[in-house]
């Protein structure tokens, strides 16, 4: 099964003619991801990627003609919430988007319409999902992964490589691994993942790798302790020498008014039963003492 | 980006809100002047504050208030003559003091849990309202507002009657309240914070006591993410308060913070960037920045941020660390290069590269004697130990 991403992906890249897109739509078709369409308006028409993938000038024509039922969205900022929309109204219901720089009130409005639409959107600011061994959607690079029984929910990039390939060189697999972005305002939180990762037969375990600022760890870790009894779970939080105050690169990492510290969160998910690794590459460790098969 | 409180009063006043009138002057003799207008104009009393974009203002002697306007000279040259937090006072703000009968707390927040502007407000006003939330949080009063309607009168009544300005007050309140709500949609501001919202005493034309509501107090911070639309917000950004480097930094497209410690970092990604200093600190050692270098880093930048890295005096190793995804590592090993070959002083470098490319940048790192690292606990090893070799930084 996993989630969110697998074999019944069929994908339509929103802005599949720009550079970002070009590049990471090749990388998804070599992964073995179905890209069935690109979307860039008034390039309908073209094929590309070695003729492989036929372009559009609207999602809804790429879903009318090629049963689409994902997005990946690398639209600049100043369209990106607008190609989100456009992906809501064509029906598309899960989309992803990778662009990072969206304007929060931007992403208020996007989200109130894809929750009254029940679409699912993943991001911005996100790197993505793979499903190892089905099929990848975004921009993380397919050789950290091994196809495996461990679920990954992370709000960061490259530090999700790192932890990914500490893993899979430790020898464990991942059913999904998801970024679900590190904007203030996300469509698809902590605890929304941590839930699919509860329904998924093929997902026994779960990483979570949180950050400072807000409380997404928290409300996760709260439900985990209730509802994923038994189930082995390690976690890693980045963020433990951030000063107050100010913003670490991304615009949700900021630790205010004293909240939304790396030592509130790892005191959260302590009382919840899980560890804390206090590097990535513990994390393997961590979660075979919490019972992952060995 | 943080405004001053100027700033914000003024686009306070932009969507019709009570602000009572205020100058900006950045000298003893201006602020006399300041003061002068404003006895004349009928103040019983001026207010002199500090322009300065950190909080605590009132506890480090930043705001006084003054009877005449040679108080008012001595209380600007008392304030222009502080640091506060370390930022020198470069700016006061000169007013009519009001006759205060009571204060609130009127505030709106982008809230990430239920993804919606709440706007809060509490009787308790006028101290930090941090402090109110530890102490005493049913003393503060939430609403969520709709993000394609904003706050609705009915929202802004509820929040009117809990706080207990019900009564003559209401109609003001609502109007305030919407108005906060609608200063943050317009601006594309995270936080539009009133403290107090004042309950303020006035002597008519007509020589009657009257009592209206007035914002005494405004903080907004903007949005970065929508600077790109609004041009003449941008213009608002105080520079004089802007270190060097961090400006450096931001028009290179670096994000770029420093610390205290004597290690560089580099480093692509915000969260990798957050960990490495973490495993530094781990290591035994204090990280001197936190930078992410962003996606796809060409050997440019490398060179901008190496520059960034050295301009700090403390700085005695440097720890690069990238994992390349869009960053291919052969090309941040060639800025690597390029960077070193012009650097202003010698400083120890520890390079680890993953990702893309990295046998690539492999090669070359070792053809020109960069000392490389597996793993990132012992990149993070190996960077506290030459630190420590190095001795004290200058």
């Amino acid at each position: 099964m996993s989630i969110l991403v697998g074999r019944d992906t069929r994908l339509v890249v929103q802005g599949i003619t720009g550079r970002e897109g070009e590049f990471h739509s090749r990388a998804m078709l070599e992964y073995g991801t179905a890209v069935v369409a690109g979307v860039t308006p008034n390039k309908g028409g073209q094929r590309v990627l070695d003729e492989r993938v036929p372009v559009f000038d609207t999602v809804a024509d790429a879903v009318r003609e090629t049963g689409a039922n994902t997005s990946c969205i690398y639209v600049p900022a100043a369209g990106a919430p607008d190609a989100v929309l456009e992906a809501v109204a064509a029906g598309i219901a899960t989309i992803f988007c990778i662009t990072e720089g969206i304007p929060a009130l931007d992403m208020l409005k996007v989200v109130e319409v894809v929750r009254a639409a029940g679409a699912r959107l993943i991001g911005p600011n996100c790197p993505g999902a793979t499903s190892p061994g089905r099929a990848k959607v975004g921009i993380i690079p397919g050789s950290v992964h091994r196809e495996g029984t461990t679920g990954v929910v992370s709000r960061s990039g490259t530090l999700t490589y790192e932890a990914v390939q500490a893993m899979t060189d430790a020898g464990i697999g991942q059913s999904t691994c998801v970024g679900i972005g590190g904007d203030p305002i996300i469509g698809t939180t902590f605890l929304d993942v941590l839930k699919l990762f509860a329904a998924d037969p093929e997902t026994d375990s779960i990483v979570l790798i949180g950050e400072i600022g807000g409380s997404a760890e928290e409300e996760a870790a709260a439900w985990a302790a209730e509802h994923l009894r038994g189930v082995p779970m390690a976690a890693f939080i980045a963020g433990r020498t951030a000063p107050e105050g100010r913003r670490m690169g991304h615009a949700g990492a900021i630790i205010s008014g004293g909240s939304g510290t790396a030592a509130d969160k790892i005191a959260a998910l302590e009382a919840a039963g899980i560890r804390v690794a206090a590097s990535p590459t513990e994390i393997p460790a961590i979660l075979r003492a919490a019972g992952y098969p060995t | 980006m943080k405004i001053q409180e100027a700033d914000a009063k003024s686009l306070l006043v932009a969507q019709g809100l009570p602000v009572p009138g205020w100058e900006v002057v950045r000298t003893t003799a201006e602020a006399r002047r300041a003061a002068e207008r404003a006895f004349k104009a009928g103040a019983a009393m001026v207010v002199v504050k500090a322009q300065v974009l950190v909080g605590g203002r009132g506890k480090a002697g930043g705001v006084k208030v003054a009877r005449d306007a040679e108080a008012a000279e001595a209380a600007a040259a008392a304030i222009l003559g502080l640091e506060i937090k370390g930022i020198p006072v470069r700016k006061l703000l000169v007013g009519p003091a009001a006759d205060i009968v009571r204060e609130y707390y009127l505030g709106a927040i982008l809230d990430r849990v239920t993804r919606r502007i709440v706007v809060m407000a509490s009787a308790e006003g006028g101290v930090e309202i941090e402090e109110v939330a530890r102490v005493n949080p049913a003393a503060i009063h939430r609403i969520g507002a709709h993000p394609h309607l904003g706050l609705l009168d009915w929202q802004a009544r509820q929040l009117a009657f809990a706080v207990g300005l019900g009564g003559p007050h209401l109609r003001d309140f609502v109007k305030i309240a919407r108005g906060l709500a609608a200063t943050m949609l317009a601006n594309d501001a995270d936080l539009v914070e009133v403290n107090p919202l004042a309950l303020i005493r006035e002597t008519g034309p007509d020589g009657a006591i009257v009592e209206r509501l007035a914002c005494l107090d405004a903080k907004i911070t903007l949005d970065d993410s929508a600077l790109f639309r609004h041009p003449e917000l941008e213009r608002l950004r105080d520079l004089d308060e802007e270190d060097p480097v961090d400006r450096e930094a931001r028009d290179e497209g670096i994000n770029f913070i420093k610390l205290d410690g004597s290690i560089g970092c580099m480093v692509n990604g915000a969260g990798l960037a957050m960990t490495t200093m973490d495993l530094v600190k781990r290591a035994g050692g204090e990280p001197a920045n936190f930078l992410d270098i962003g996606g796809g880093a060409r050997s440019d930048k490398v060179a901008t941020a190496m520059r960034l890295i050295l301009a700090d005096p403390q700085v005695t190793a440097i720890l690069v660390n990238l994992f390349g995804g869009i960053t291919r590592g052969d090309e941040v090993a060639r800025g690597l290069i390029e960077a070193r070959a012009v650097q202003a002083r010698d400083v120890p470098m520890v390079v680890r590269i993953v990702g893309t490319n990295a046998a690539e940048a492999a090669v070359l790192l070792e053809a020109n004697h960069f000392a490389t690292a597996s793993s990132l606990d012992d990149a993070a090893a190996k960077a506290v130990a030459a630190s420590a070799a190095a001795g004290p930084g200058r």
